[in-house]
């Protein structure tokens, strides 16, 4: 009722944050960063393999060639073949389908989940009525899920719904969740002090206006810098589930499960089954981190110039 | 000046709490109004509490007692629905030029943003009162895709000016506007503000330890000391004549560049209490060179000791004719007729 009294108008900006100019800016801000742009090669590679890989690899990725088990890196094998005859070039490459679509929607969903409620708990942290409520539940939930042991929280979570990338996904971005909320609330707990917000206030803004508006916006660096390593997370979490059979089914080429399948034969001198997917990890983890990294420098508009 | 009050408040209090069910008693008790188009200004030292008394008029803080009668509405039990409602007719600049603005809004969105909220305006008409508040402040519509990090902290502040003035509010509530500049921005910006306060016919509520500025720009003062308001007059018979002792230590600390300007120095003896205990008479007693057995007793009343003059002082009245006296005839003997 009371809030007949507020004009009921077009509430969007006159202008767009973002506009045309926002992509040459990019490129003129990528172009003076050597370490971004190696990131971003990194990155635009992973993203290509993980929608072409498969149909640019020499073998099928997923069948064994009878007879070809352990061939060392050769002109026909250029990463060498696997104990069961699988060529681990073509599965290396394939890879990054699965592995990016579990590690980037894992935590881009934790991402999201904990910033929002970063946000609600940090903004309403010492208020009054059902905010404070809402944020001592947030954070109280958030040390119940750290309580636990990692990698037996997630082995529980697939473990209760079952094997399958959805799954892995689902126990990944909910681990993940708690590390996004802490670095929010920490950063909303400086924003909210900062005269700007008072004068958000001023301008008319409801609390939830000022705190989704205002100071989220400004507390969103340590989060977007806690995307790198929350992929890297995400893969090495998603290769230990896998190696104990609870994560994606073995066949599925998957880095972190080639590791453990090549792990035994590294000791015997078959090195080539478990270096190279080992290393299109770390690289891609770099590539991430180095992307991230960049792009926090790229909303920071006081580091642009 | 005679016209109609906009502001009214009368014996507002704000205690923060301080822990072990003590509280700092930042405002005890203050009662001063507005007119319309009138500038007042709140002037004391650090933890008089003239800031405070600023924000709980916004509501940016929540007053502990008293009323805040603002265009005949009492804001200061107001729903916060009701508030953001009449938010378009109050606005505040702020102390801090950089730090008050969002660093990752454009000028343009930053000045919008109290039209947006408040006023009931199509994007177009918006963008076109945006662009001519920035031409008020001296700076055009090439500031608008600009971010605060790319201006100088004079025109931070203007760009904050732009926003308090866009939706043509009745009262600015100004917070120290010119303490983070430098002198010779601060006198453009208290130009600035003079100019606008004359054509747009705005009411200040001046804040500021500034007496300068406060001389440049305000019609009325209101001296602060510890949670209360010591003496009230206009601008010029206050500068010319301070009646309470704290008026006249405070106003005899301002350096004038002509030395032959300087008032006497009056001082006052030691160092300021602390908020949490004050003394249960005047706040000034023990400090005071005024001061007899009845002002620890209980706190004087505002009382009109000259027309248009209000002091808190049991003892004005009587120092100050001793004063003008002595003045013109000499020092006479303590005791002597």
């Amino acid at each position: 009722m009371t809030t007949q009294l507020l004009p009921d108008t077009d509430m969007r900006p006159a202008w767009p944050t973002r506009g045309r100019g926002e992509f040459r800016s990019f490129l003129a801000f990528a172009r003076g960063r050597p370490g971004f742009l190696l990131g971003l090669v990194i990155v635009a590679i992973t993203i290509f393999l993980a929608f072409f890989g498969p149909m640019v690899a020499p073998y099928p990725p997923e069948r064994a060639i009878p007879g070809a088990g352990l061939l060392p890196p050769s002109a026909e094998h250029a990463m060498g073949t696997d104990v069961s005859g699988m060529d681990v070039f073509s599965r290396v490459i394939s890879a990054p389908r699965i592995d990016l679509t579990i590690a980037l929607s894992a935590t881009v969903i934790a991402f999201v989940g904990g910033v929002f409620l970063g946000v609600v708990s940090g903004f309403y942290a010492g208020s009054r009525g059902i905010g404070r409520v809402a944020s001592e539940a947030i954070m109280r939930g958030a040390d119940i899920v750290q309580a636990f042991p990692v990698f037996i929280f997630a082995l529980a979570l697939v473990g209760f719904r079952g094997p399958g990338t959805e799954n892995v996904i689902a126990a990944l971005a909910f681990l993940n969740i708690p590390y996004f909320l802490r670095v929010t609330r920490g950063a909303v707990f400086q924003v909210r002090e900062r005269p700007f917000v008072e004068a958000a206030r001023c301008a008319g803004n409801t609390e939830r206006g000022v705190a989704f508006a205002h100071v989220m916006p400004n507390a969103l660096g340590p989060a977007l810098a806690n995307i790198s390593p929350g992929i890297g997370f995400a893969i090495l979490l998603s290769a230990a589930l896998s190696f104990v059979g609870a994560g994606v089914p073995k066949p599925t080429p998957e880095w972190g499960s080639m590791i453990s399948i090549g792990a035994p034969n590294m000791m015997t001198g078959q090195w080539w089954t478990a270096l190279f997917p080992g290393l299109a990890l770390g690289v891609t983890v770099l590539g991430y981190a180095l992307v991230g990294d960049g792009i926090q420098d790229f909303m920071d508009p006081t580091k642009r110039r | 000046m005679m016209g109609e009050r906009l502001l009214d408040v009368r014996d507002l209090v704000k205690h923060f709490p301080a822990g072990h069910r003590r509280f700092v008693k930042a405002v005890s008790g203050v009662s001063f109004h507005i007119e319309k188009g009138e500038a007042l200004a709140l002037v004391g030292e650090s933890g008089s509490g003239k800031t405070t008394v600023g924000r709980c008029i916004l509501r940016l803080i929540e007053p502990t007692a008293g009323t805040i009668i603002f265009r005949g509405q009492d804001v200061s039990t107001m729903e916060q629905d009701r508030l953001r409602a009449l938010r378009p007719h109050m606005q505040m600049l702020f102390q801090e030029p950089y730090d008050s603005l969002n660093p990752r809004m454009p000028i343009g969105r930053i000045v919008e943003e109290p039209i947006r909220l408040g006023k009931d305006m199509s994007p177009r008409k918006r963008l076109e009162r945006v662009v001519e508040v920035l031409d008020m402040v001296r700076l055009g519509s090439w500031a608008l895709d600009k971010y605060p990090h790319q201006f100088s902290a004079g025109e931070q502040q203007r760009i904050g000016i732009a926003r308090a003035i866009a939706t043509e509010p009745e009262l600015v509530v100004l917070d120290e506007p010119t303490s983070a500049l430098d002198v010779s921005v601060r006198a453009e910006i208290l130009d600035l503000l003079t100019d606008l306060q004359e054509q747009l016919g705005l009411s200040y509520l001046f804040i500021s330890h500034d007496l300068t500025a406060v001389r440049r720009v305000c019609h009325r003062v209101a001296i602060m000391y510890l949670g209360k308001i010591v003496e009230t007059g206009s601008t010029a018979e206050m500068f010319e004549q301070p009646l309470h002792p704290y008026s006249r230590a405070l106003l005899s600390s301002v350096l004038y560049p002509d030395p032959h300007e300087q008032l006497s120095r009056f001082v006052l003896a030691g160092e300021i209490p602390s908020p949490i205990d004050l003394p249960p008479g005047c706040h000034l007693y023990g400090r005071c060179p005024w001061a007899v057995d009845a002002c620890n007793a209980a706190y004087p009343d505002l009382e009109e000791i000259l027309p248009g003059r209000r002091v808190a002082c049991f003892r004005a009245r009587e120092e100050n004719a001793a004063d003008t006296t002595a003045s013109g005839s000499g020092r006479r003997p303590p005791g002597s007729f």
